[in-house]
């Protein structure tokens, strides 16, 4: 059964902080602080329970707490060879979880949004609330879970999570061409885990079988002069989200420097994106939406993902 | 009253809800004869109880949003209705609303290549996207067993899956945008081509909501690159639970193949005199495996697969040899549903999820149910998710037979959430489980989903008392039910 049980004394610590009165923030890693907003002075930081609270290898999922750093979750999932779909920059899963930016080798390891397979959050009212299921595939009752992913935590505070798993591939290697087509190098290949464009040079991450990716790299070699390098360039400090089609065709003068996921839309820039303008019967839902969850706005105040 | 005097007195009366609909659409496409209404009350579930108000036709976003505003002026529930091959009663309606059918809006509109996505209406059926993708190389992922009539509306209300969602995810995965036409009439569009459009993810939540946060009008699905090397594999065990552990130890080697199919004897011996796809019949069960990718990895993942079986006691493995003998194991494992008809005249499909790791004891505790109720079970299903369908044959014209059927149904749910199971992995809840949902969620719980509801929906209009239990729903589900046959006009 999902619903929770006396006996897990941290999330019941954590509400009890959280309390249900005052506006109220959690502290993560710090790592995307500015996200969405500035948080009011008022908000009392409190800080999310961390661990691991069990771990199956086997079935692919792991319950994690959400205020344990990716870099330990990371380190106990490639102990048995698995890997999971969350950033790591030095944040907590819950922070990597409420923002729900994705890796730039999205397409290897699928969004984040897909791997969060149950939410517990403390409620606006104090309550641990448990959404989703804790097995792989669940329509069970409407989709909380997703509402998390990228809320900023102005919906609940998120307490724990299962996480789907996968296995990391056998064999991986990062390769990188001059003056190819990102577009042709994307569709030479069966499954790139990532297609990174700078508008010059093109980077691509295979993943798989060693005879695969032997196989992939005589593809690649149809189309331009592609070596082995050891990484992906550093991307520039803005984040943007586009259709993958516009993604594929930024230009340097336009943007400045950039990175630029082929095949994803996500792109590093020098400059930000431009506003893109709320649709307005959607603010209204998403309005509506925070009124439900937050009646009074204590929770995260000052941010907002809608904006 | 009898059925005919039934059918003259709604088909005749001058409705002014049914002139309004007509008025904006077209009087041939609003329909509220007995004979259509009747079967707008019914989906491929067993559930009786259903009322359809008048039933509409609509042809695009703009007919639907006027019919939406129709019902917000007549103070009327909406239900959007697909093929109607919905299991747990999503698409039956209550309280006599409007029901909206996509039949009508069925067309492809765009398939875009450069963002790998295609935009259709809602009405498109599964298979036909898949078909008319093939030649240019991809096709949509999710493959339910009814794919050959459900929509891709229902699809996504249901967040259906299929076998081939083991490696790509079920529906939810591969949809990016949605055009909605909202319970007040608003048309907005959720989620977007781009990877992270931002705000919350109001797409995500539509996803798998039964209808009842809106009607779909227009859907971007995400397309997948056709493998080009698949290998699929029929391994036989004496024992059912050595199936079940092949399961698990396959996952827990690190191989996601891209369907784990099991199904038992009573199920293989019924395929067998439905299409003999070549399976045997003499085997406890069989597991049909598949791997795709490239042709490496594809070769050594058969081999890998091939050898956990027998290490799991495997009486035989076959790789099929050819497209035909791959295609016919396939046709065998999706028409088991069209083939217990001989069985027994009728049927009830169950679905639900546990751990794989329960699977094993899973299966046995299903024999033991179904025996102890003298109901006849065969099983198939999406092993590799742990996603169970006990199917329970019978004749439910023998008296008392739907009881029994209905008591070892309650219990196989009980059983699968003792095993730190989940409800549904792919019908959802819609009448079906209601009752069942304060055993997998506490009050707070399912308070939270009722707020998400009512953000899209606050005054309860779309699918009214679906998915959340009385108690928990917006809508009032006692009064919604208590509205008999041919009450509306
Ligand atoms: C033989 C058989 C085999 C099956 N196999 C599978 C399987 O392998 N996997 C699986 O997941 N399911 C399976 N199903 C169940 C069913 O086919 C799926 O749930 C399917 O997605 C329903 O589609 P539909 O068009 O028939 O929807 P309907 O039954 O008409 O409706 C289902 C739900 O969707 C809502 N809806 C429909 N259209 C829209 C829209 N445009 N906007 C909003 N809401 C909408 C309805 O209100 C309802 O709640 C099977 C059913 C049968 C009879």
């Amino acid at each position: 059964m999902s619903s929770l049980t006396s006996a897990d004394e941290a999330l019941h610590a954590f509400a009890a902080d959280v309390g249900e009165a005052d506006p109220i923030a959690v502290e993560g890693g710090g790592s995307r602080w500015q996200t969405g907003g500035v948080l009011h002075e008022t908000a009392r930081l409190v800080s999310a329970p961390d661990g691991i609270v069990d771990y199956r290898p086997e079935e692919m999922v792991i319950t994690v707490r959400a205020g344990t750093p990716v870099a330990d979750l990371c380190t106990a999932l490639a102990e048995t060879g698995q890997r999971s779909a969350l950033p790591e920059r030095g944040g907590t899963v819950g922070g990597a979880v409420a923002v729900g930016e994705n890796r730039l080798d999205l397409l290897g390891r699928g969004p984040v949004r897909d791997s969060v397979l149950q939410v517990r959050y403390v409620s606006a009212q104090g309550d641990i609330i448990t959404g989703g299921g804790p097995v792989v595939k669940n329509v069970s009752g409407f989709n909380i879970p997703k509402l998390m992913v990228g809320s900023l935590g102005t919906l609940g505070l998120i307490a724990e999570v299962v996480l789907r798993t996968n296995p990391t591939p056998p064999a991986s290697q990062w390769f990188r061409a001059a003056g190819v087509d990102p577009v042709a190098a994307r569709n030479a290949v069966l499954r790139p885990s990532s297609v990174l464009w700078n508008g010059s040079s093109t980077w691509v991450l295979l993943e798989g079988h060693e005879r695969d990716l032997e196989h992939e790299i005589t593809a690649l070699a149809t189309i331009g002069d592609f070596a082995e390098t050891e990484g992906p360039p550093a991307p520039p400090p803005y984040r943007w989200s586009l259709p993958p089609a516009e993604a594929a065709a930024l230009h340097r003068e336009v943007v400045g420097d950039f990175v630029a996921a082929i095949g994803v839309g996500i792109v590093h820039a020098d400059t930000a994106q431009p506003t893109r303008e709320v649709d307005p019967g959607i603010a209204v839902v998403a309005e509506r939406m925070k009124t439900l969850f937050d009646p009074t706005g204590r929770l995260n105040p000052g941010r907002n993902p809608n904006a | 009253m009898s059925l005919l005097d039934r059918f003259r007195r709604t088909s005749n009366v001058a409705d002014p809800l049914v002139t309004a609909l007509q008025h904006a659409l077209a009087p041939d496409r609003v329909r509220n004869d007995g004979a259509e209404r009747s079967l707008a009350s019914h989906d491929a579930s067993v559930f009786e109880g259903g009322v359809s108000g008048p039933v509409c036709f609509p042809t695009s976003t703009d007919e639907v949003q006027r019919i939406t505003r129709i019902a917000v002026e007549h103070d009327r529930g909406i239900v959007p209705r697909g093929a109607g091959t919905g299991l747990a009663g999503g698409a039956i309606p209550l309280g006599a609303p409007i029901v909206v059918s996509t039949g009508k809006m069925n067309r492809i509109l765009e398939v875009d290549i450069e963002n790998r996505v295609a935009w259709v209406q809602p009405g498109v059926i599964n298979l036909d996207l898949s078909r008319h993708l093939r030649p240019r190389g991809f096709h949509f992922a999710p493959d339910p067993s009814s794919q050959q009539v459900c929509t891709l509306g229902g699809n996504i209300a249901n967040n259906s899956g299929g076998p081939h969602c083991l490696a790509y995810g079920v529906t939810d995965a591969h949809v990016l945008a949605i055009e909605v036409v909202l319970p007040n009439g608003d048309v907005v569009l959720l989620g977007g081509l781009d990877p992270e459009p931002g705000g919350y993810d109001l797409r995500g939540a539509f996803v798998g909501s039964e209808g009842t946060l809106g009607i779909a009008t227009r859907i971007a699905v995400r397309l997948t690159k056709n493998p080009p090397a698949v290998r699929t594999l029929l391994l036989s065990f004496a024992e059912t639970r050595d199936a079940a552990q092949t399961v698990s130890a396959i996952i827990a080697a690190g191989i996601v193949p891209a369907a784990l199919e099991v199904m038992d004897q009573r199920m293989t011996v019924a395929v067998e005199n439905y299409v003999a796809a070549g399976y045997p019949t003499d085997a406890a069960a069989v597991l049909l495996a598949e791997v795709e990718g490239l042709p490496a990895g594809v070769e050594i993942e058969a081999d890998r697969i091939a050898e956990i079986g027998r290490a799991n006691n495997a009486t035989g493995v076959r790789q099929a040899a050819s497209d035909e003998e791959r295609a016919l194991l396939w046709k065998g494992r999706k028409t088991a549903f069209g083939a217990v008809a001989q069985v027994a005249p009728d049927y009830y499909l169950h679905d639900t999820v546990v751990p794989r790791a329960a699977l094993a004891d899973m299966l046995e505790k299903i024999y033991e149910i179904c025996e102890r109720h003298d109901v006849i079970v065969m099983n198939v299903f999406h092993a590799g998710d742990g996603n169970l369908h006990p199917l329970l044959v019978f004749d439910a014209r023998v008296e008392g037979t739907l009881e029994r059927v209905h008591a070892a149904g309650a219990e196989i749910v009980r059983a699968s959430l003792d095993a730190g199971g989940v409800l549904s992995g792919e019908h959802g809840i819609g009448v079906e489980k209601q009752g069942y949902m304060d055993e997998l969620f506490s009050d707070a719980d399912l308070d939270h989903q009722n707020r998400l509801r009512q953000a899209f929906d606050p005054t309860c209009r779309a699918n009214p008392g679906k998915v959340l239990p009385m108690g928990h729903s917006c809508a009032d589900i006692q009064a919604l039910r208590a509205v008999p046959t041919g009450v509306w006009g």
